[in-house]
């Protein structure tokens, strides 16, 4: 693991130079540690190592779909590609990720010193590089190839020690995603600071507290699918084989029991963070505070209860495929409160277009896609047209990529001046946004006609009609490769020759800011004050300019405390 | 914009041909969903792009915006219109499957997850059939299709790569479809190794293909004509080989295609006496695994 964090190295904060503030030392961020910020910064360095992985293997996928014959790669190798890609952009990529900014943002948001359980934060960091690792090792001998899904019979035949490697390399990821969620929960719930109650929260915390729910009940049914698909795999019993009497059925329902949530715990934390930054940037409250709040419960409740829409066309009789279609099709409303509640935050503001903020908007055009694609996926008779065609691939590239990834990297470009205490460099982050988008929507885009048309996924060969759209799609994906460049080139140079930040350079209001960037160790040099709600733009200042003001009344607070 | 969405959901031309009547309801489902979505896009898109050139910050304007928290009455517009919006889509929906058959009691009977050594002698699965009236897995006969058109069944295995095709009433196996156009064709699918799913992409119609039970799809197609059939549930490393088509003909040339292979059955030593559905897979695929690229282990894996 060592070598992963030194590759990655530079996002560790330099050495601080005024010594007023303890710090932690570079060092301590390859070890093991309870601070959660430096837990926080140990999660997103790995995900985006797995990032990189994950991704160099979508170009090897989109590189062999260029023609219509499996002449890049071998079919059986395109499966192992494609099983990999699909679980690592999910388990060792998003998730991990909302994880990060959950470790490093909630003590801070709510004015505590540090997690509720901070030994258990750092054990549920730490299980992560082994399970990557054992994960990463299939490859040498034969990685599992039966989808991310790993439905039985098929993954009890092909590629079985891999698929064995699969299983426990998820156990582990999934038992440290379980931590976290238990941590965030207690976090959130017992440790907010004495003035805050939960309506004035950032909008961040509810989110999270609506993923770790998820989490909680949703991991350990596909931990039990999961061990008794083992079971089957190693010591020959017949639960999911038909072979020996079992249900292949059931396993699916188990494993979307957890896995339809799985999204959901994917995509909600970056609707919190993108609840936070686009008042910051639009310098206007956020429009409806308690209705995304509460769409945020809605969601994951109604979350739980519409799994077998991926399975209308799988052993499913029809009055349990009309029930699942109601439920999707409701999930669509707080879904839709959200998208309308940021367009009005937006509506009307003084919107300053920087990185972070047109990676939000770019989040949101994204995502409107993904979620009006859903809605049409909800309706059965259309689904069973679609399912399992590349409409479905371009439904969920634009759900987890336009949603998650561009809410993250607009996550990454507004907090890396509190992590580092350095800006970035807007034009690198503006040319990273535009290459992005545009390789992003070319990618993803072809992808729905294809599906509409006739291409079925997972497959390394198809029919020849396809292969244009299919070279449009490479040829976005290649953008979407050289997107990643600005990106680390920005990183790295903003580490060490970006602009001193300040504490607070986007003029923001929630509690993060109050402390120093970096903060210091245990956050707060005084007990943080509440002094205003963490949406409050443009109220009791219309009569005062602006920035100085802000930091005016920060320095007031701050002598006030002292 | 209510134009262009209305115009847009019409006029997309991203589906291909639609060979059945069934096909042509989805589409015009589909369009009414493509007319929805294409409003909301423009709504969503417009706003956003609107705000980005009229809301931008003036240079030195470090002021806040109006602090406007949220507005009721509109708040509720906007729940409920996607409320009603799914509303409609849910009962439309729920519509067109009933008229797909979708909820068609007596589609078929799923016997359950079966030992799949019992489900390869097809006369078992028959006796369960006739025995036990379960819910359907699968599409059944459309509540307006005439009941005095008989339909005409035909079983479909599939293994890893292929699809075998049995017609019961004449006893000819084969691993292409071959059905008569305004017929109503009853499908009776399992498969021998691992999940399929049987696909039509022109009849808009797919149905998981599952080891040790059996799932159903009804279609009556209107056009004559070749149509491919699509794996389309990851089954293995060839799994995009996995494909063949279905000849929609007409009622004599249907005729003819039955005859002709009845009678090189015959010819090739073949007993047309001997009925297909009392042998398992394996007897009655072997003179055929040749000409499909079936190989002995694919075979031998079928063995009960």
């Amino acid at each position: 693991m060592s070598t992963t964090l030194e590759r990655n190295a530079p996002i560790s904060p330099p050495p601080p130079e005024q010594n007023e503030h303890p710090q932690r030392k570079w060092y301590e961020y390859f070890g093991f540690s309870t601070d959660h910020k430096v837990i926080g910064i140990q999660y997103l360095v790995t995900a985006f190592f797995f990032y990189f992985i994950g991704g160099a293997l979508a170009e090897v996928m989109r590189t062999e779909l260029s023609t219509p014959d499996p002449d890049f790669v071998q079919p059986e190798f395109y499966n192992q590609l494609l099983t990999m890609h699909g679980t690592i952009m999910l388990f060792l990529w998003i998730i991990p990720a909302g994880a990060a900014f959950a470790n490093y943002l909630i003590p801070l948001m709510i004015g505590a010193e540090d997690m509720a359980f901070p030994r258990l934060n750092g054990v549920a960091f730490w299980m992560i590089p082994p399970g990557g690792i054992l994960l990463m090792s299939s490859f040498f001998n034969g990685a599992p190839q039966a989808g991310w899904t790993s439905y039985p019979p098929l993954s009890l035949v092909s590629g079985k020690s891999g698929e064995e490697i699969w299983i426990l390399s998820i156990l582990i990821l999934g038992t440290s995603s379980m931590l976290g969620a238990f941590n965030f929960v207690t976090t959130i719930l017992l440790m907010r600071m004495p003035d805050m109650d939960i309506h004035s929260m950032p909008l961040f915390c509810w989110s999270m507290l609506a993923t770790s729910g998820l989490i909680i009940i949703g991991t350990p049914v596909l931990g039990a699918a999961l061990i008794l698909l083992s079971f089957d795999l190693i010591a020959g019993t017949a639960f999911f084989n038909p072979a020996g009497g079992g249900d292949p059925i059931v396993y699916q329902h188990m494993f979307w029991f957890y896995s339809h949530p799985a999204v959901y715990i994917m995509i909600l934390p970056f609707f919190g963070a993108i609840s936070e930054i686009l008042p910051v940037h639009a310098r206007k409250p956020i429009f409806g505070y308690r209705a995304i709040a509460y769409s945020s419960l809605a969601i994951s409740f109604l979350g739980l209860i519409v799994w077998a829409h991926h399975m209308f066309s799988s052993g499913t009789p029809g009055w349990l495929r009309m029930f699942f279609m109601a439920t999707t099709m409701i999930i669509a409303v707080p879904t839709g409160i959200k998208v309308f509640s940021w367009c009005a935050t937006i509506w009307g503001g003084k919107l300053s277009l920087n990185s972070a903020f047109i990676f939000a908007v770019g989040f949101l055009s994204s995502f409107l896609i993904g979620g009006l694609s859903g809605v049409m996926l909800a309706s059965v008779p259309f689904d069973i047209h679609v399912h399992d065609t590349y409409f479905i691939v371009a439904h969920f590239h634009y759900v987890l990529f336009g949603g998650s990834v561009f809410g993250l990297f607009a996550a990454v470009y507004h907090w890396f001046p509190k992590m580092t205490g350095r800006m970035v460099n807007e034009t690198l982050g503006q040319i990273h946004f535009v290459m992005t988008f545009i390789g992003f929507n070319i990618t993803f885009l072809p992808m729905h006609q294809l599906g509409l048309q006739g291409m079925n996924r997972r497959i390394a060969l198809y029919d020849p009609q396809f292969q244009f759209l299919n070279m449009v799609c490479t040829v976005g994906s290649y953008i979407l490769a050289l997107s990643t460049f600005p990106f680390i080139i920005n990183i790295i140079w903003s580490l060490y020759k970006g602009e001193k930040a300040g504490r607070n350079p986007w003029r923001a209001l929630t509690l993060e800011w109050q402390t120093a960037s970096p903060p210091i160790i245990e956050n707060f040099e005084e007990e943080p004050v509440l002094w205003a709600g963490p949406y409050d733009y443009g109220i009791d200042t219309e009569s005062i300019d602006g920035d100085e003001d802000v930091e005016d009344m920060l320095a007031a607070v701050t002598s006030e405390s002292q | 914009m209510t134009l262009i969405s209305l115009w847009y959901g019409q006029n997309h031309g991203l589906l291909p041909m639609a060979a059945s009547n069934d096909a042509g309801e989805v589409d015009e489902l589909f369009n009414f969903m493509m007319t929805i979505a294409t409003g909301l896009f423009l709504l969503v898109e417009g706003v956003l792009v609107y705000s980005l050139f009229k809301f931008r910050r003036q240079k030195g304007d470090t002021t806040d915006g109006p602090p406007i928290e949220g507005n009721v009455p509109l708040e509720i517009v906007w729940t409920a219109i996607p409320t009603v919006i799914v509303f409609i889509l849910s009962i439309y929906s729920f519509e067109i499957y009933n008229r797909m058959g979708g909820l068609d009691p007596m589609a078929a009977g799923d016997p359950g997850p079966q030992m799949m050594a019992h489900s390869h002698h097809h006369s078992e699965l028959v006796a369960l059939d006739t025995s036990q009236q379960n819910i359907a897995l699968g599409l059944g006969i459309s509540p307006e299709s005439q009941q005095g058109i008989n339909p005409l069944e035909i079983k479909v295995n599939g293994i890893q790569y292929a699809w075998v095709f049995t017609y019961p009433e004449s006893g000819v196996i084969s691993g292409e479809i071959h059905v008569p156009v305004n017929r109503p064709v009853a499908l009776n699918m399992t498969a021998g190794d691992v999940i399929h799913a049987f696909w039509l992409p022109e009849f808009r119609i797919k149905q998981d293909v599952i080891p040790g039970r059996e799932t159903n799809l009804v279609f009556t197609a209107n056009q004559v004509g070749q149509y491919p059939v699509i794996c389309a549930e990851l089954c293995g490393a060839y799994h995009g080989g996995m494909k063949t088509q279905l000849y929609v003909q007409t009622e004599e040339e249907y005729a003819q295609w039955i005859q002709d292979n009845t009678f090189a059955m015959k010819e090739s030593g073949e007993s047309v006496a001997m009925n297909p559905v009392s042998n398992s897979d394996t007897e009655f695929l072997e003179p055929y695994a040749q000409d499909m690229g079936v190989d002995a282990d694919t075979l031998a894996q079928l063995k009960p």
